[in-house]
C-alpha cells in the first residue's frame, strides 16, 4: 500500500479549515464551555513545599454565599510535597465566590525540611523528599574501552553543561469541565488524548468506560503535558458529583508553572576524545537531572523522566553513559516536545563544537564527517548553502567590535512514526462529506490533515471536508504525543475513504466518483447516505526524521544582550502533508527552542521552597519582537510515507544558538538559558553568578 | 458614543490621596483609613457606595448595549467571558502579562484582565465577534488564515485585535512597527514570523516566501 504518485492536494499548501472558526472566535476551547448551570471550580493548593498536614477544615468555605460544593483532593490527614500540590477544591457560582472560598479553607501543617535545588538534593545530607535517597541508582550504559580510548586519545574535550527546568506553559491552561448525572460523565477536557482521560476518569469514577464521554474540540496548545486526567480534572468530576451541576476547573497561571509538567533539568559531565583525522573515539557522559517529585531515575524521557538521549546522534565505537535522577520538593516533571533531546543536543552538540576548535576544523564537516545519518548529511550541505556557511563561518572570537557575530550549527533526529488509528468517512446524497476520527488537533493541524488526505482520496479541496475530531464517541485513534499523530491519522482516514469510495462507485455504477463527477454520483446514492470505516495501514508512514538548524547572533559584549539575527532551519518529514503549516511548526520549534537557549528559566526560592517566576512577567518565553528572520527548507521526501514534525523541529535551535553565541565572543557559557549575566561572566567581565 | 460613566464618586485618584503614601501605617490602621475613605466617598448615606454585591452594569459590546449585574470587583474580560458570554477574548494569564485577552476599548488596544466592567461602562468595546460583519471577516482576519497565522489559535483573537488597531493607526506599517505593536501578545506555538506575513499582507504590502521544499537527491 502506498500513497498516490503524484499527490493532488497532500504536499500543497492548504489554509487550516479550523482557520475562519480561531480568526472569529467562533472556535470554542475547553476553556470557553459553558453548559447549563456550569460552576466555576477553584483548587486549593499546598503553601509548603513539604509538610504534614494535620486539619483540612472546609466548613467556612461551604457556607459561603454562591459556594456549592468543597471537597478534598486527598485524604485530611496528609504528607505533600511540593509547593502547589493540590489538597482541595471548591466550585461556586462565580470565580470571585471561589477565591474568597478558597482563602476560608484553614489548612493546618507542620512543615518538613525541603529541598528545591539540584546541587542541594545532590549532598548526601539533603533532606529526603520521600524514603531513601535524593540521587537514584544510575542507569549505566557502556560499549568498548572507555577509559583505555580516553587515555590514549590525541584530542579530548571535557566539561559540565547545564541546562534548566522548563514549563510547558500552553496558552491555554490545563483543566477540564466534567459533568455527571447519574453514573453518566460528559468532560470537557483540554488533552492531547481524549481517550487517556476518558480511561483514567471511568477508573477514577468507578464507571464503566462506556459511560464516560471526553470532548476536545478546540485546544490552546499541548507541548507533551496534557494526557490523562490529572489530579485537577479528578477535582472536576468530585466537584460535579458534590455540586450536582457541571464544574470547571481551568488553572490559573501560576498553577501552571506549579504542579502540571516540566521538562527535567540536566548536569552533563561529558568527555568525548576524537583522532587526529576527526573521528570520533570516545564519549564518557555522567548526567544527574531531576524531575521533580516525579519518580528519579525510573523513566526514560520519553516519559518525562531526567534521562536524555547522549551521547546525541553521533557514534562513539567506545561510550559510558550514567544517568542519575534527582528527586526535589518540586512539581512533577512531563513529556515535554522531544523529551530527552533539547538537553542532550545542547549537551553534545556544544562540545562537538569544541571539539572542531581543538582540532581546527570547520563544525560543518566535522559533522559530515561524523553523522551517520544520510538525511541530515544532506541537510548540512543543503544548509550551509542556503545560510552561505562558508563565507560567514570564522574563527571564535574573531568578529571586530563591542558588537560580536557569530554562527553555530547543531543536528537534531526524532521518529515520528505513527499507527493504530481508526476513521470513519459518511458521503452524503448533497456530495457534502464527514470524516471522523478520534485525535485531537493540538494547534499542529490536525484537523486540516484529516481534509487534505480525504480531499486527495475523493478529489475534492479541504475545505468540502468537514471533520468531526475530539471525541471519544468518534472511531479510536490514541494520544497526541511523539509527533506520531500524522502518522497514524493519515493511513486511517485515506483507508476509510478508499472504503468509502470503493462503495459508493459500486452501489451508484460510476466508474470513477472523484472529482467532477463527485456530486452526480453521490446524488445517485438516493436518500441514504453511505459509511465505511477503515484503520492504519502499512505503508503509508515512515519514521526517522532528521533536521539541523544553522544560526546567525549579534552578542553586545558590553551588555551581554543575544539578537538572533537569522535561523536557516533544515527538516524532512517524509511526504509533506501541508508545507504550509509544518512551516509553522518548524518556525515555532525554532522560536520555542530559541527561548530554551536566551529566556526560559524555571527559578526555585532555596528559602521558601516556591516558585519563583510564576507568570509571563518573570517567565520569559520568545517575544515577536525578539523574532529572528527564519527560513525553513523542507526536504521532500514522499516515498518514505508521513513522518511527525513537532518535536524535531525544536530539537537543534537551541544548540545552533548557543554554538552561535560561543563563536561570537570566543568563549562557551555552558548552562541555559543564556542570559546577559552569563555572557558578561563568560567575558570574564562579571564574577560568576550562583542561583539564589 | 462615549457617554460619561454614572461617576463612581470614589476614584482611585481620590482614594489613594485619602489614604496617603506613608508605608509605615500597620495594617490595622490602613484598614481603619480605608474604610473611612470609603465612607467618606460614598457620601451621606453611602449613596455612591457600590458593592460588594453585584451592581447593575450597563457595557456596550459590538455596538449592542447589554445589561449585566456584576459584582464592581468582576474584569471586563471576566464580564466578556462568563457574562457576555462572548468566549473569543481569552483568558491566558489574568495578569497584563501575555495580550490574549484584548479587546479595543474606543478604538484602541486593552488588556481586558486589566479593566473592571464597571469602569468600561460608556465605552465602545469591539472584541473579536464584533470584527466580521455579515459573516464578512476583515482583511486582518482573512490574512491571518492565507498566512497561517496561528497554530493552537489561543492567541489569535488577541493578535488579531493588536493587528486591526496597528492598521486603523498606521495602514502601511513596517516590519519593525509590526513587531512593536504586537510585542504586547505572547504566543506559546511560535506563530510570530506568519503574524508579521499577515500583517503586511493584510495592509496590502508584498509578502516574501520563506519556505523552500526541495526533493530528496535533487541539488
Amino acid at each position: 500500500m502506498a500513497w498516490p504518485n503524484p499527490t493532488q492536494v497532500m504536499g500543497k499548501p492548504s489554509t487550516r479549515v479550523d482557520g475562519p472558526a480561531k480568526v472569529t472566535g467562533a472556535a470554542k476551547y475547553t476553556y470557553d464551555v459553558q453548559p447549563e448551570g456550569w460552576l466555576y471550580g477553584m483548587v486549593l493548593r499546598s503553601k509548603w513545599p513539604a509538610a504534614k498536614v494535620t486539619r483540612i477544615d472546609l466548613s467556612k468555605a461551604l457556607a459561603m454565599p454562591g459556594v456549592k460544593a468543597a471537597v478534598l483532593a486527598g485524604g485530611e490527614q496528609r504528607t505533600v510535597a511540593f509547593y502547589g500540590q493540590e489538597l482541595a477544591g471548591v466550585a461556586a457560582t462565580t470565580k470571585q465566590a471561589c477565591e474568597d472560598a478558597l482563602r476560608a479553607i484553614v489548612v493546618e501543617a507542620t512543615p518538613l525540611p525541603f529541598v528545591v535545588k539540584e546541587d542541594d538534593a545532590m549532598k548526601p545530607d539533603s533532606p529526603p523528599v520521600f524514603d531513601g535517597p535524593n540521587v537514584s541508582l544510575p542507569s549505566l550504559m557502556e560499549n568498548g574501552q572507555v577509559d583505555a580510548a580516553m587515555a590514549s586519545a590525541p584530542v579530548t574535550v571535557e566539561a559540565e553543561l547545564r541546562t534548566q527546568v522548563q514549563v510547558h506553559h500552553p496558552l491555554e491552561t490545563h483543566g477540564s469541565t466534567v459533568s455527571i448525572q447519574g453514573d453518566q460523565v460528559k468532560a470537557w477536557s483540554s488533552t492531547q488524548g481524549v481517550f487517556s482521560v476518558r480511561g483514567d476518569l471511568a477508573n477514577y469514577l468507578q464507571v464503566p468506560q462506556t459511560n464516560v464521554e471526553v470532548i476536545c474540540d478546540y485546544m490552546g496548545g499541548g507541548f507533551g503535558a496534557k494526557f490523562g486526567a490529572r489530579d485537577h480534572d479528578k477535582l472536576a468530576a468530585k466537584l460535579s458529583q458534590a455540586a450536582g451541576a457541571p464544574v470547571k476547573v481551568m488553572l490559573t497561571r501560576l498553577e501552571q508553572g506549579l504542579a502540571v509538567g516540566n521538562r527535567p533539568s540536566s548536569i552533563q559531565k561529558i568527555k568525548f576524545a576524537a583522532g587526529n583525522d576527526g573521528r570520533l573515539i570516545a564519549a564518557d557522559v555522567t548526567n544527574h537531572g531531576s524531575p521533580g517529585i516525579s519518580g528519579a531515575g525510573k523513566s526514560a524521557g520519553g516519559g518525562g523522566g531526567s534521562g536524555i538521549a547522549t551521547p546525541y546522534l553521533y557514534n562513539f565505537p567506545n561510550v559510558r553513559v550514567q544517568q542519575f535522577g534527582i528527586t526535589m520538593n518540586t512539581g512533577p516533571s512531563s513529556a515535554f516536545r522531544a523529551p530527552g533531546h533539547p538537553p542532550a543536543s545542547f549537551g553534545t552538540e556544544s562540545m562537538m563544537d569544541e571539539l572542531a576548535v581543538k582540532l581546527n576544523m570547520d563544525p560543518v564537516e566535522f559533522r559530515l564527517l561524523n553523522d551517520p545519518f544520510d538525511v541530515r548529511q544532506r541537510e548540512y550541505k543543503v544548509g550551509s548553502e542556503k545560510f552561505g556557511w562558508a563565507a560567514k563561518y570564522k574563527k571564535p572570537g574573531s568578529s571586530p567590535g563591542p558588537v560580536k557575530t557569530g554562527v553555530g550549527v547543531a543536528g537534531g533526529g526524532w521518529g515520528g512514526f505513527g499507527k493504530g488509528s481508526e476513521a470513519e468517512a459518511q458521503i452524503n446524497p448533497d456530495g457534502t462529506v464527514e470524516v471522523r476520527c478520534g485525535t485531537q488537533d493540538l494547534g499542529t493541524g490536525s484537523r486540516t490533515v484529516v481534509a487534505i488526505v480525504a480531499a486527495e482520496a475523493f478529489g475534492l479541496r479541504p475545505d468540502q471536508i468537514k471533520v468531526r475530531i475530539g471525541d471519544t464517541n468518534l472511531p479510536f485513534s490514541g494520544g497526541s504525543g511523539g509527533s506520531t499523530t500524522t502518522g497514524s491519522v493519515s493511513p486511517a482516514v485515506w483507508d476509510a475513504c478508499q472504503n468509502a469510495l470503493a462503495a459508493l462507485q459500486q452501489q451508484t455504477g460510476v466508474a470513477d466518483a472523484r472529482g467532477a463527477n463527485w456530486p452526480d454520483a453521490c446524488k445517485k446514492l438516493g436518500i441514504n447516505p453511505l459509511t465505511a470505516r477503515g484503520k492504519w495501514q502499512e505503508g503509508f508512514a515512515g519514521s526517522g526524521a532528521g533536521g539541523v538548524d544553522f544560526a546567525e547572533v549579534e552578542v553586545d559584549t558590553e551588555t551581554g544582550f543575544v539578537r538572533v539575527k537569522k535561523i536557516v532551519a533544515v527538516h524532512d518529514c517524509g511526504l509533506i502533508v501541508n508545507p504550509l503549516t509544518t512551516t509553522s511548526q518548524i518556525n515555532g520549534g525554532v522560536l520555542m527552542g530559541m527561548s530554551y537557549a536566551l529566556y526560559e528559566e524555571r527559578v526555585m526560592d532555596r528559602g521558601t521552597g516556591m516558585l519563583l517566576n510564576t507568570g509571563f512577567d518573570s517567565y520569559k518565553l520568545t517575544n515577536i519582537a525578539d523574532c529572528p528572520d527564519i527560513e525553513v527548507v523542507l526536504i521532500d521526501m514522499p516515498e518514505r510515507g508521513v513522518i511527525g514534525i513537532g518535536e524535531p523541529a525544536t530539537i537543534p535551535a537551541s544548540a545552533a544558538i548557543a554554538n552561535a553565541v560561543a563563536n561570537a565572543i570566543g568563549a562557551r557559557v555552558h548552562s541555559l538559558p543564556i542570559t546577559p549575566a552569563k555572557i558578561l561572566a563568560a567575558l570574564g567581565k562579571v564574577p560568576n553568578m550562583t542561583s539564589a | 458614543m462615549s457617554s460619561k460613566p454614572s461617576s463612581p464618586a470614589l476614584d482611585r485618584r481620590t482614594f489613594l490621596k485619602g489614604l496617603g503614601t506613608s508605608a509605615v501605617a500597620v495594617a490595622s490602621v490602613q484598614v481603619g483609613a480605608m474604610a473611612d475613605e470609603i465612607t467618606k466617598a460614598a457620601g451621606p448615606g453611602g449613596a455612591g457606595l457600590q458593592g460588594p454585591g453585584p451592581v447593575p452594569v450597563t457595557l456596550t459590546i459590538n455596538g449592542e448595549k447589554k445589561n449585566f449585574q456584576l459584582e464592581p470587583r468582576v474584569t471586563l474580560l471576566d464580564a466578556l467571558r462568563n457574562y457576555g458570554p462572548l468566549t473569543g477574548t481569552k483568558e491566558v494569564c489574568d495578569r497584563a502579562t501575555c495580550g490574549a485577552c484584548s479587546v479595543l476599548i474606543d478604538g484602541k488596544p486593552a488588556y481586558s484582565c486589566m479593566k473592571l466592567a464597571i469602569d468600561s461602562q460608556g465605552r465602545e468595546i469591539t472584541t473579536i465577534e464584533g470584527l466580521a460583519k455579515n459573516g464578512q471577516m476583515t482583511p486582518v482576519q482573512q490574512a491571518f488564515i492565507d498566512c497561517d497565522a496561528l497554530m493552537c489559535g489561543f492567541c489569535t483573537p488577541g493578535l488579531v485585535m493588536a493587528t486591526t488597531a496597528l492598521l486603523a493607526e498606521n495602514p502601511k506599517p513596517t516590519e519593525s512597527e509590526i513587531k512593536r505593536a504586537c510585542s504586547g501578545n505572547l504566543c506559546r506555538c511560535g506563530t510570530y514570523p506568519h503574524v508579521i506575513k499577515a500583517a503586511l499582507k493584510a495592509s496590502g504590502q508584498s509578502v516574501t516566501n520563506n519556505t523552500t521544499v526541495i526533493q530528496y537527491g535533487v541539488a
